[in-house]
């Protein structure tokens, strides 16, 4: 830790590191801290999970979880490829702060918060708060993210996940969205929580749409739901490359739909189960 | 002292002093020579370089070297050496046909290793998964989603044979194996970690002067430079270009730079100190000045100019034009007017440039990754001012070259940097070099009025095509030339102009890049003829049948062939497919709408032909060939193969018609030194010319034995025992070869041929022979447009090829797999941006996901002057591609997108507007 006031520079999956590395930079100690077992896994503790900071995609797609985190699962495997799922980890997609971070928009969906460990002990952040801006966070020097935290979330939970890019694999993309439902034992929406990706420096969550959602049944949001351009009109998207700000806010309002109908329904077919599970 | 402690394939390494910032890419290449480590990009964005890590594929690139700190690292060479699932792989890739240039192979066979063993048999969908992270630009991925399906013991691959079997047998590459186990050396494999770097100094701005501060105290404040290259250091003349007439790029800008990434400076230095060399750092002052980056500020009026020499921004022009086409649309029953518009296309090989020079026996021997070795010698000779014995290129392998590694990239810096220095020296451009300096495809801007009569016969075509051709001249002649006379498609057209103009901007040179241009004019017709089709009712397919070419009925160049025109054979061939397609189209369609899904299945055709060789110009190739005392024939084969097979195909053309039973055969080069000029690996050429040349060679050699035996030429001879026999009729002659004398070379026989196509020059009016055979496709795309997003999916593709006659079936099929996958990529991702996208990752080429089956339907119409009839195909298979595509969108979803790439952004923009309009 000491390390980390001066010179030193954390490293972990190194996905970003390396391609950010030029010709002439000068590069101070490098603290690799994926050799702290204290750092890595996925556990379940008191009101929440924790997600050890090194935790890399792969981990996270092969670890059991509940079924609230299948967005987020299904983002681990659009996290460019095989090869970066394997070294690229949870704490690094957070602190990079790009945003596309396919990690952060399920993160959002999830109410994530971030551990971070200081020279006095430790503290939590909420993770909209903490990425402030493209390629930055409220990390100060001397500190070190620990974790991710996952609040437990309501057993009939669904999630989604959409990425929508211009190829099938190693892309990065123009838009995305991670939704999670809540249902109560009726079928009503009870939490909706919807985040979207690559539209706004940060990706961010779309209260007046979770607003909309709440207390509908999810059968209906299933059978039909609209999602209008004035409904993400929050978002601040960019043009780029990749698409034109005008795309982007259209595709963002489409995949909110498609991926609240997704969540929507996965989380009825969880009601279903629980119910199943509690006649037997 | 900090000692680096890992596992390599299994055997314990210790490396001392690694950097802590260096990459396990760098260590394994560099400090223990594991070349079979291919780096592609340094960021994670291709996969060449993947290694597992504890059994887990990882990017090579990726990884610190400090990180395997005690863990066990496994590259091809090791998965294939412990037998199992990584042997399986590797035979299986050759049988399969599933390695071109070799690039990427090592990193796809590793990835499949690496694939998660759950006992359970891999489907397709998981494969692609697992190779979702490497990119290939030669294959079009199919051939490799079969090998490693098939190493798993799903599917069966088609037999092939391993050693040289007859023409039109499946036969494996003759140089797979090493392809496979990443022992081909590419450009930058060759050279020894002691070797000196160079680096360059790039300009910053599209158009700006610049002032080179003082060199003297530069190199000496920086003691590990050895010296600064500059304009002022070439001893010849510093320019180069690929037409004596258009010889036009510096090496080293003088005073102006004229596109972001021009070199002005290299600097050579010992290896330690260039692997922290900043350019940043490098003594240059710059002047901005406003720069022409698009082809309406080039013609504008007070555009700024590059060129004295080209007034107006125009480095040239062409023309075709036959009959009255005014008249002839004024008669027809209907016409259209379009304009069209393509963008700069990245060649994206996954090698970059690269090379290895030095001085051997007072001569200089540039080694580098290129499709032209004689012509690279001879600019270095003018660069250099040496006479022809001063310079030896040796092409290494090449890790796709697509037309962009014709011209010179590091072969003159690394000349002059082994000449200053008289010490090795070596240069492998980064991607982001590679992609700011070497050549693109030309965007296109084609405006074009068509028309048919009511029968459906096409009636006039006017076509106007500009073409960016960057800051210089590279290969803009080549595609003004070849535009018009291809613009009419392979269709009859009695009344035709068409005209081409290549305009300089400030943009990196665009240059040869599959098709010449074709593929851009090929997208703007094509998709009009489907629009007339529709307009009169017509069924596409029978729209083009009823206007296609035949024997015996003229070109737009008055050029009429009377055997060998295969178009009409390649669309009946389409016949059952389109009809299948389409009715299966429509009946999905319906039940989609039902359900409230927004994909929408299209079906579109384009059609194609391809004129193999230059354009009306000489295209010779010659191939020298000899016999050993020992028994062994020996081609000297300079046509460089850069993953299309040529060292494959031209080794079968050969030893059939050496017809010597059981006479090895070794191939020699390429090399300028010993193998004489088989010209460029261009124009779709070498089967044909190169082909004829070898079978010419082989031909008189034969002559050659035969005449010793005092037998007939079409004598059956065989070896045996190092004796060459007359078989057959009871016939006992035999020559003792080892009786003959040895001349020069080494060699009991040798001889040498030349083959020239026959063409002729076109008149002012585009009038003539320019190409003595054409080849012919034609391609069915089918496609689902998601309408609420605007992305596209390829769901299939089918393919009709004439190619003559078949030499290899995996080669031809891998031609056309890999020129599908780049048609689709300009047809739906590829744009790039100078100054922008710079990099892999926003410059998007198709993956393993993006491309669907293709069904391949190969047509054997042969041509005379091809080898055994065969055709050229190597550009061929990418110009009906995008048309096809662009054609499935509008039967999809009803729009015709006219501004390439298809980009969701435009699809979605485009369906709105329809929307509204209806």
């Amino acid at each position: 830790m000491s390390q980390l006031d001066g010179d030193g520079q954390v490293v972990a999956g190194c996905t970003d590191f390396l391609p950010g590395l030029r010709r002439g930079s000068r590069i101070g100690t490098l603290v690799d801290i994926t050799r702290i077992p204290e750092l890595r896994g996925i556990r379940i503790e008191m009101d929440h999970w924790r997600i050890g900071a090194t935790t890399t995609w792969t981990e996270l797609i092969k670890h059991p979880l509940p079924k609230a985190f299948e967005g987020l699962k299904l983002a681990a495997r659009e996290v460019g490829s095989v090869q970066i799922q394997n070294s690229g980890t949870i704490a690094g997609n957070i602190c990079n702060a790009s945003p596309a971070a396919d990690g952060v928009p399920p993160l959002l969906a999830l109410d994530a918060k971030v551990e971070v460990c200081t020279p006095a002990g430790s503290r939590v952040v909420d993770l909209e708060d903490f990425i402030t801006g493209v390629r930055r966070i409220a990390l100060k020097p001397g500190e070190l993210v620990s974790a991710i935290l996952v609040p437990s979330v309501a057993e009939s939970t669904g999630s989604s996940f959409l990425k929508l890019g211009s190829r099938k694999y190693l892309v990065i993309s123009i838009a995305m969205v991670s939704a999670a439902i809540s249902v109560d034992r009726s079928g009503t929406i009870t939490d909706a929580r919807i985040a979207v990706g690559s539209c706004s420096p940060v990706a961010t969550r779309m209260p007046e749409l979770e607003k909309a959602l709440n207390g509908r049944q999810a059968r209906s949001v299933v059978d039909r739901l609209e999602v209008t351009v004035d409904q993400v009109a929050s978002l601040a998207p960019i043009k780029d490359v990749r698409g034109s700000a005008e795309y982007r806010i259209h595709a963002a309002a489409e995949l909110c739909r498609r991926a609240a109908i997704q969540a929507a329904g996965r989380a009825t077919c969880e009601l279903a189960s629980t119910d199943a599970e509690t006649a037997e | 002292m900090n000692l680096l402690r890992f596992n390599l394939n299994g055997r314990e390494v210790k490396v001392a002093d690694v950097p802590a910032a260096e990459r396990l890419s760098e260590t394994l290449r560099e400090r223990l020579l594991r070349r079979e480590i291919k780096v592609g990009c340094n960021a994670g964005d291709c996969g060449a370089c993947t290694v597992l890590i504890n059994g887990d594929p990882v990017c090579a690139c990726l990884t610190l070297s400090h990180q395997v700190q005690q863990r066990d690292v496994a590259t091809i060479a090791g998965q294939v050496a412990q037998g199992g699932i990584g042997a399986r792989l590797a035979d299986s890739f050759l049988a399969g046909a599933a390695a071109q240039c070799g690039i990427c192979t090592p990193g796809m066979v590793v990835s499949a290793a690496g694939m998660p063993a759950n006992g359970a048999t891999p489907s397709e969908t998981d494969v692609k998964d697992a190779l979702g992270g490497v990119l290939c630009r030669c294959t079009g991925y199919r051939k490799i989603i079969d090998s490693v399906l098939h190493a798993h013991g799903v599917g069966d691959l088609p037999a092939s044979k391993s050693g040289i079997a007859p023409p039109g047998i499946r036969m494996n590459r003759v140089d797979g194996s090493r392809k496979i186990l990443g022992t081909d050396e590419f450009g930058d494999d060759i050279a020894p970690p002691e070797a000196l770097v160079v680096k360059i100094v790039r300009s910053p701005y599209a158009r700006a002067t610049f002032t080179i501060g003082d060199l003297d105290s530069y190199v000496k404040e920086n003691p590990g430079i050895s010296c600064v290259l500059t304009a002022r250091d070439i001893p010849g003349i510093n320019r180069f270009g690929v037409f004596p007439q258009f010889v036009d790029q510096p090496v080293f800008a003088e005073s102006e730079t004229r596109f972001v990434g021009e070199a002005v400076a290299a600097v050579v230095g010992n290896p330690e100190f260039m692997w922290w060399f900043d350019p940043n750092g490098f003594p240059v002052s710059w002047q901005e000045l406003p720069a022409v980056s698009n082809m309406d500020d080039a013609l504008a009026e007070n555009a700024a100019q590059l060129h004295d020499r080209y007034a107006g921004n125009t480095l040239c022009s062409g023309r075709v034009c036959t009959g009255d086409p005014a008249e002839a649309l004024e008669a027809a029953e209907i016409s259209i007017s379009r304009s069209f518009r393509t963008s700069f296309v990245e060649h994206a090989y996954i090698e970059p440039e690269a090379g290895f020079a030095c001085v051997k026996d007072g001569k200089l021997v540039v080694h580098a990754c290129t499709q032209a070795p004689h012509m690279d010698r001879d600019s270095l000779l003018d660069i250099l001012a040496l006479p022809e014995s001063g310079v030896v290129v040796v092409p290494t392998a090449v890790g796709g070259g697509f037309g962009s590694k014709l011209d010179l990239s590091v072969q003159p810096y690394l000349a002059l940097a082994a000449k200053v220095t008289d010490r090795p020296v070596r240069l492998c451009y980064s991607r982001t070099e590679s992609m700011q300096s070497t050549t693109k495809r030309h965007p296109a801007s084609i405006s074009l009025r068509i028309g048919a009569s009511a029968e459906g016969k096409l009636s006039g075509l006017e076509f106007r095509g500009l073409f960016d051709t960057g800051a210089y001249s590279s290969w803009g002649p080549a595609v003004t030339s070849r535009v018009p006379v291809h613009a009419s498609g392979p269709y009859e057209v009695r009344d035709y102009q068409a005209m081409s103009q290549a305009v300089l901007t400030n943009s990196a040179p665009s240059g040869a890049f599959r098709g010449f241009g074709v593929p851009q004019a090929s997208a703007a017709l094509e998709t009009a003829i489907d629009e007339l089709a529709q307009e009169l009712g017509i069924d596409a397919l029978e729209f083009r049948l009823r206007n296609c070419l035949d024997n015996g009925v003229p070109t737009v160049c008055g050029q009429v062939f009377s055997q060998g025109v295969g178009i009409r054979a390649c669309l009946q061939a389409l016949e059952s497919g389109w009809t299948k397609t389409r009715t299966e189209a429509f009946e999905l369609n319906v039940e989609r709408e039902s359900r409230g899904d927004p994909l929408r299945r299209g079906v579109g055709l384009a059609a194609a032909w391809y004129g193999c060789g230059n354009t009306a110009l000489p295209n010779p190739s010659t191939i020298r060939a000899g016999i050993r005392r020992d028994g062994a024939a020996v081609l000297h084969q300079g046509a460089v193969d850069i993953g299309q097979g040529s060292n494959t195909v031209i080794a079968q053309l050969f030893v059939d018609a050496l017809a010597i039973e059981n006479m090895e055969l070794e191939l020699a080069g390429a090399d300028t030194d010993i193998t004489p000029d088989a010209g460029k690996t261009s124009a779709s050429r070498q089967t044909y010319v190169s082909g004829n040349a070898a079978r010419m060679c082989a031909s008189s050699l034969r002559r050659q034995v035969a005449r010793s035996l005092n037998a007939g030429e079409d004598a059956a001879l065989s070896l045996d025992g190092g004796r060459i026999e007359v078989t057959g009729s009871g016939d006992r002659r035999s020559l003792d070869l080892a009786s003959l004398p040895v001349n020069e070379s080494g060699y009991v026989f040798d001889c040498q041929e030349t083959y020239n196509p026959p063409t002729t020059p076109l008149n002012e009016s585009g009038q003539g022979r320019p190409y003595a055979q054409f080849g012919y496709a034609a391609q069915i795309a089918v496609v689902d447009v998601d309408v609420g997003l605007g992305t596209v999916a390829a769901v299939q593709f089918i393919a009709a090829h004439d190619v003559g006659k078949i030499i290899n079936p995996s080669l031809v099929e891998g031609q056309i797999h890999g020129g599908i996958a780049q048609g689709l990529g300009m047809a739906l991702m590829e744009e790039f941006v100078p100054g922008v996208t710079n990099n892999l990752h926003d410059y998007l080429v198709p993956t393993i996901g993006d491309i669907p089956p293709i069904e391949t339907i190969l047509i054997e119409e042969p041509d005379i002057h091809g080898p055994l009839g065969a055709k050229g195909l190597g550009e061929h298979v990418l110009i009906p591609t995008a048309p096809a595509i662009l054609n499935a969108i509008h039967h999809a979803c009803g729009i015709r997108i006219r501004s390439l790439p298809a980009t969701p952004s435009r699809i979605l923009a485009a369906l709105k507007e329809t929307a509204i309009g209806s």
